[in-house]
């Protein structure tokens, strides 16, 4: 047995050396992409962080006086600073969406997964707002939601007069309306995750617990949803970067307004980095956002690669 | 035969060098963000004019934003070395890019014109860095006017208002009419220009100069203020729930239409009038804003020019002097809606409010009541106008006090510096 393959090893084939070296040459252009576009700008954003560069780039560094500046005055509750309720803001709107958006769409999976007739129908229209973008998204709603246009005015005229609802033009509640909009376009999304998890339990396991007497309601508490663990993980991690990323659907439907309410890091960064020529100040809030996801993306990636090598 | 092929030879490198010369015929590269239907229009009367000399155009037009999209494009230009010739860039920013050490020098076409005799020396000095010349103004738009709609008023049974007091009079006798006495569009930038009209009217112009072009901590927290920030809160009551994210010119069109009063903009505003059809003082007045009759908060569109190679220097320091030659600054100025930056221009050709805006424009530039514009940042550096807008935008969206707000603004412009 052993002789014909040491033959074959001493006459490597040129295929076979393509075979080898082809992967890598593929693989090749993607990182030196990466290096240069992703990495190499990390490290050209934080470098500027730390300078004092206004309209254009300069390159002498001034210490941590940007990151000072972003900080003065810094209060959470209530919010003081500009960058202050960019931060609450951001808390509040990841916080619900990420928890309405698991609700809804655990929920409908659920209902969904009952074999219901025309289960096809009602799973393309939960799924259809996720193929809209956020912009779309936010032009809509922003008529919906406007007092002038939408809810407020069609309850009137139904008869209502006394009727408001001006929670897009309330400084204190606008933010809200950004989690409606963006609940609405990713619950649907967050549906889809779910289902697929419901299919993979195993169904044996669920005629055992009926045979042993559960309620329905218990075994989707007890079993089923226990079991979605990965699931619930992987929707965290998706719906947390779209948050955290939060920019068009702001920008569109309230242009982070009244006044700056509904400011984001990412309008943030932005409005100091290329409207007002503090380019410094912008890549200073830009590093902070970056510290942030990575706060959260590392450890699940070494808990992620740690499965994966207990694995094997 | 001979002779002539040596003729024509030499007659050819002649030509050539000729057009290597600096003398001779150059381009000019032109990046502005004057891409809607009258501006577009206003621009390719400078763009023949140059052309008529021989120079060549490159448009260069970047729409969008505000210019926001422009700067972005001219800020990766300059920072690769390849600048264009000319590009719109106005107010304070012209000093930052003095400091980058981009600009060039145009004292000679400035003396050889007379430009300091022509335009005011507040003006002026905008465009100079280090006491040379090293931008063109454009145009001047006024910014402390009042569009207001007559039928409005005769309605209400009121009178269009000279002073705050009048106007809060007005206000009420509108909204009992059961309209909407304040056409407001509720973007920070708007704001900004309602609030700097009232630090002119209400604060006068030596507290405005004070407090919004030397940024002067203690003119922002002082009493005064205080009640410009009360004057400006007191109009809220006066505006419709729909207001905040409005665009301009909704904004405009409510007042066209006769649903609201009146509206604080600066006279690019007539452009909307104009296009609905309407004729001034009688379909709308256009009123200086209360209290700002001796005042002119302008706002001024200028080219600066960068540093450019030898051949193409002729072009472009023809391009600065047809700017403020009577041809285009008449031809520009009335299809932008806006008025001459250079004095003395004939009035015949212009409407009623630019009229009254010119005749104020050189009245003012004598008197010291022409300010510049913090909104439409003419006045102080984007880091501390950005600052101050913050600082109204949310007192004017929230429930802060004057006092608090008043004092916000001390410290975020101490903060900005």
């Amino acid at each position: 047995m052993q002789i014909p393959m040491r033959n074959k090893l001493q006459n490597p084939g040129i295929l076979h050396r393509i075979e080898n070296f082809l992967p890598k040459l593929v693989v090749i252009p993607t990182i030196a992409v990466a290096a240069v576009f992703i990495y190499g700008f990390i490290g050209w954003t934080t470098y500027i962080s730390f300078t004092d560069s206004r309209l254009l780039p300069k390159y002498e560094l001034v210490g941590f006086h940007q990151y000072v500046r972003l900080f003065t005055n810094f209060n959470l509750f209530p919010p003081e600073s500009r960058w202050s309720v960019a931060v609450v803001n951001l808390l509040i709107f990841s916080v619900l969406f990420i928890v309405l958006c698991i609700i809804i769409g655990l929920l409908l999976a659920i209902f969904l997964d009952q074999r219901i007739r025309g289960e096809g129908f009602f799973r393309t229209i939960y799924l259809y707002p996720m193929a809209l973008s956020f912009i779309v998204t936010g032009a809509a709603w922003r008529w919906i939601l406007n007092p002038d246009l939408g809810i407020e005015r069609l309850i009137q005229q139904l008869g209502f007069g006394d009727f408001t609802f001006r929670w897009l033009v309330d400084s204190n509640m606008a933010i809200y309306t950004i989690v409606i909009a963006a609940v609405w376009q990713s619950s649907g999304f967050v549906l889809a995750l779910f289902l697929a998890g419901l299919r993979g339990i195993d169904d044996s396991i669920i005629k055992a617990a009926k045979v042993d007497g559960a309620s329905l309601p218990r075994i989707y508490l007890r079993i089923v949803i226990p079991s979605l663990r990965p699931v619930f993980l992987s929707a965290v991690i998706i719906l947390l970067h779209i948050s955290i990323k939060s920019f068009d659907l702001v920008m569109v439907l309230t242009r982070g307004g009244p006044g700056f309410s509904t400011d984001m890091p990412a309008t943030f960064m932005y409005a100091f980095a290329f409207n007002r020529g503090s380019l410094a100040f912008g890549a200073a809030s830009a590093v902070i956002m970056f510290l942030a996801v990575m706060a959260i993306i590392i450890p699940y990636l070494y808990s992620e690669l740690r499965g994966t090598r207990n694995a094997r | 035969m001979k002779f002539l092929k040596g003729a024509l030879i030499v007659l050819v490198a002649c030509m050539f060098f000729f057009c290597e010369g600096a003398g001779g015929p150059g381009e000019v590269e032109v990046l502005h963000w004057w891409t809607s239907g009258g501006e577009a229009a206003a621009v390719a009367v400078l763009k023949e004019m140059l052309e008529e000399e021989g120079h060549t155009w490159k448009d260069f037009a970047v729409a969008g934003g505000g210019g926001d999209q422009a700067m972005t494009v001219l800020k990766s230009r300059a920072v690769a070395g390849n600048p264009p010739a000319a590009a719109q860039v106005k107010g304070p920013q012209i000093q930052l890019w003095g400091d980058e050490g981009v600009l060039t020098n145009l004292d000679d076409v400035a003396q050889a014109e007379k430009w300091d005799e022509l335009v005011p020396k507040v003006v002026a000095d905008i465009m100079k860095y280090q006491g040379h010349w090293v931008a063109v103004p454009v145009n001047v738009h006024r910014i402390n006017w009042m569009w207001c709609n007559p039928e409005v008023f005769k309605k209400a049974g009121a009178k269009i208002p000279t002073t705050w007091a009048e106007f809060e009079d007005a206000c009420k006798k509108i909204q009992a009419a059961g309209m909407i006495p304040v056409a407001w569009g509720g973007q920070p930038w708007q704001e900004a220009t309602v609030f700097e009209i009232i630090v002119a009217g209400v604060g006068g112009t030596d507290f405005y100069k004070k407090a919004l072009v030397d940024a002067d901590p203690a003119a922002l927290n002082s009493p005064t203020m205080v009640e410009v920030l009360k004057t400006f809160k007191m109009i809220k009551q006066y505006t419709d729930p729909g207001a905040p994210g409005r665009d301009w010119n909704l904004a405009t069109a409510m007042v066209i239409k006769g649903e609201a009063g009146m509206q604080f903009m600066g006279d690019w505003a007539k452009g909307e009038f104009t296009a609905a059809g309407k004729v001034p003082n009688t379909d709308y007045v256009a009123a200086v804003a209360p209290g700002t009759s001796k005042q002119f908060i302008f706002n001024i569109d200028s080219f600066i020019m960068f540093k450019v190679q030898a051949k193409n220097e002729a072009a472009q320091k023809a391009m600065a002097r047809l700017i403020l030659q009577p041809k285009f600054q008449e031809v520009f100025n009335i299809n932008k809606g806006s008025i001459p930056v250079r004095m003395g221009m004939p009035e015949g050709p212009f409407d009623a409010p630019a009229r009254l805006a010119m005749k104020d424009f050189s009245e003012t530039s004598k008197t010291g009541g022409l300010i510049p514009s913090m909104a439409h940042e003419m006045a102080v550096m984007p880091a501390i106008r950005g600052a101050i807008m913050d600082v109204v935008t949310n007192f004017y969206n929230s429930d802060l006090s004057a006092e608090d707000a008043a004092a916000q603004l001390a410290d975020a412009v101490k903060a900005a510096k």
